[in-house]
């Protein structure tokens, strides 16, 4: 709104900058259209019979071959790889926000002894490759027994990803006022209690943050889901199924089509219902 | 000491399940990834033979390791410049409040980044494809090519296309940042610079990017670090292939460690070997990165008062 009360414009209107803007518009229109063609085509290339793929090169199938979803769903397993990434998902989502809420927390607002090392140990690994860990980490599972089943590939896609977020946690809480805390604690209100009835509730935006980049952290991942699901294919999440049906049935391209509309839909659609808090999250990450 | 603990209690009792998961998943395998490269170890089932730095000197004299070494750095520099000036040229557009649909123009872009690595993986072997692949399709129909290019089977080709579908894939998480940057110019900067008659390129080129530059800096750094672990784009494009052509770091580990595919005999000690020296090299990078960022931040401000 700004440019619009400034005084070049008031006195020589803003004529120019509308056609500019036209021009800008078409452009990334353009631009657009052909960003998202490949997601056209995929969900085209779904609804097409294998026959059809091949001599009807448009967009918009003729035969309408909802087949392909049936086949992707059963035939391929997309429907129990589909349950699995959900359980890993949704586990993985409560373990980390919970253990790092509790974590960003204390080191965020309390100074204690220990309190640096710790704090500066998670700061130095936030940026360590999972191909470093990888190694340790099956071998890990492994001895614990957990290497081929849905609540080892569980926790350890939680713990891979924690350290950001603790990071994020501690700079959120430690900006917050001292007030309420006090208060709550003249009250005689619990140590515990105080954290889940009043400073849990100020952070709701980065608790919406970090449950965000966990779903997309844990409906994306591929390396470990690959190495843990190697010996047990039952238990494999939508990414690592897909890769195997790839590997599998090269030529069945509408299958495997539907099968990737399969994946992203679920994705897709939590961006769009939550596109605002998925940016100013990711934003935040970055301001921070 | 018991009475620090005692005193506390309630502080170590809340970062005590955190702990525990961040000792097993992030710290332990730290320290064990170092203890492993020190031997020589084949199968998880065998018996570690202690090496020394025996792994480390085999491995810089490794030539599928410096391959893959270099081609990670190429890819890094193949894609970090691209990345962060066309999403910069992007979100330079994006933020201008006359453009009423940017919104959507937004979410589209942003779209790639929201799908798993894998199915992009696989819809880009199909577009790609020299068989009845749209691609080779538009491309033949203009008549810029007379023949289907095998865009991932060659190993001309792979490098770039895989290098462009990254480069797709992540531009709007780049955007992204880019704006939350340009949204920290101060609204008087630019209505100063408008009685200025300072604007378009110019406005952009002198005023609001020495201002975003300590942006730049971490912005450059994510984009780096998530450069170096391809692994999932490139597995499910071409597994490393053809003839290695596309083999990175973390292909290469995972080669090593889990899938030697001719039946050799896994070399895991020697793949965690090859891990640290890649966490070292990430580790190194983040450290430069810091650095940069303090003397950064330092110019920006003078800039600004």
């Amino acid at each position: 709104m700004r440019s619009r009360l400034s005084p070049l414009r008031i006195v020589y209107g803003d004529h120019r900058a509308n056609w500019r803007i036209g021009l800008v518009s078409a452009f990334l229109t353009v631009i657009c259209l052909i960003w998202i063609y490949p997601f056209v085509w995929m969900i085209s290339t779904s609804l097409k019979s294998n026959a059809e793929m091949f001599s009807n090169p448009g967009l918009i199938p003729q035969s309408w071959a909802t087949e392909n979803y049936a086949r992707a769903w059963t035939e391929a397993h997309m429907g129990s790889y589909f349950f699995n990434t959900l359980i890993v998902t949704v586990g993985s989502v409560v373990i980390v926000t919970t253990c790092t809420s509790m974590l960003g927390y204390v080191l965020g607002r309390y100074r204690f002894p220990g309190r640096n090392i710790l704090f500066f140990s998670f700061v130095a690994t936030v940026f360590i490759p999972q191909g470093f860990t990888i190694i340790p980490v099956f071998e890990l599972l492994s001895r614990l027994g957990l290497s081929s089943n849905l609540f080892g590939l569980t926790i350890a896609t939680s713990g891979h990803a924690m350290v950001i977020f603790v990071v994020l946690f501690a700079g959120y809480f430690a900006q917050l006022p001292r007030e309420l805390e006090e208060a709550a604690r003249v009250d005689g209100v619990s140590f515990l209690k105080i954290f889940w009835y009043v400073m849990l509730p100020l952070a709701r935006p980065m608790v919406v943050t970090v449950v965000i980049m966990q779903v997309l952290h844990a409906w994306n991942d591929f390396l470990l889901p690959l190495v843990v699901t190697l010996a047990n294919p039952a238990i494999r999440t939508l990414s690592v199924g897909i890769y195997a049906f790839k590997g599998e049935q090269f030529i069945d391209w509408t299958g495997m089509a539907a099968a990737a509309t399969i994946s992203i839909v679920p994705i897709v659609v939590l961006f769009m219902l939550l596109q605002r808090y998925f940016i100013n999250g990711l934003a935040g990450a970055v301001k921070g | 000491m018991f009475e620090t603990l005692h005193r506390y209690r309630y502080h170590y009792l809340m970062l005590l399940p955190g702990l525990i998961l961040g000792g097993m998943f992030v710290f332990y395998p730290i320290f064990a990834a170092c203890y492993y490269a020190m031997h020589d170890w084949s199968g998880f089932n065998s018996d570690k033979v202690f090496v020394g730095m025996g792994n480390f000197v085999k491995l810089f004299t490794d030539p599928i390791f410096w391959d893959a070494f270099q081609r990670a750095l190429i890819f890094l520099l193949g894609t970090v410049p691209l990345q962060m000036t066309i999403s910069l040229v992007l979100a330079v557009l994006l933020n201008n409040q006359l453009l009423k649909m940017s919104t959507y123009f937004r979410t589209m872009i942003f779209l790639p980044v929201v799908t798993p690595v894998a199915v992009i993986g696989i819809i880009w072997t199909f577009l790609l494809s020299p068989f009845n692949g749209p691609v080779n399709g538009l491309l033949l129909d203009l008549g810029l090519i007379s023949r289907p290019v095998d865009f991932l089977g060659s190993t001309d080709t792979v490098m770039p296309s895989v290098i462009g579908v990254y480069v797709w894939k992540w531009l709007g998480i780049t955007m992204i940042y880019w704006l939350a940057a340009l949204q920290t110019v101060p609204d008087d900067v630019y209505d100063s610079a408008k009685l200025d008659r300072c604007r378009g390129a110019k406005l952009v080129w002198y005023i609001v990017l020495p201002i975003v530059l300590p942006f730049a800096v971490a912005i450059t750094l994510i984009s780096a670090v998530g450069a170096l672990n391809v692994f999932p784009l490139i597995m499910s494009m071409t597994n490393g292939g053809p003839f290695f052509a596309s083999e990175v770091m973390e292909i290469f580990i995972y080669r090593t460690a889990f899938a030697t595919g001719d039946g050799s005999i896994p070399r895991l000690g020697y793949a965690a070997a090859a891990g640290v020296f890649f966490g070292f090299v990430v580790l190194s990078l983040t450290i430069g990165q810091a650095i940069a960022t303090r003397r950064a931040r330092a110019g920006a401000k003078e800039i600004r008062s």
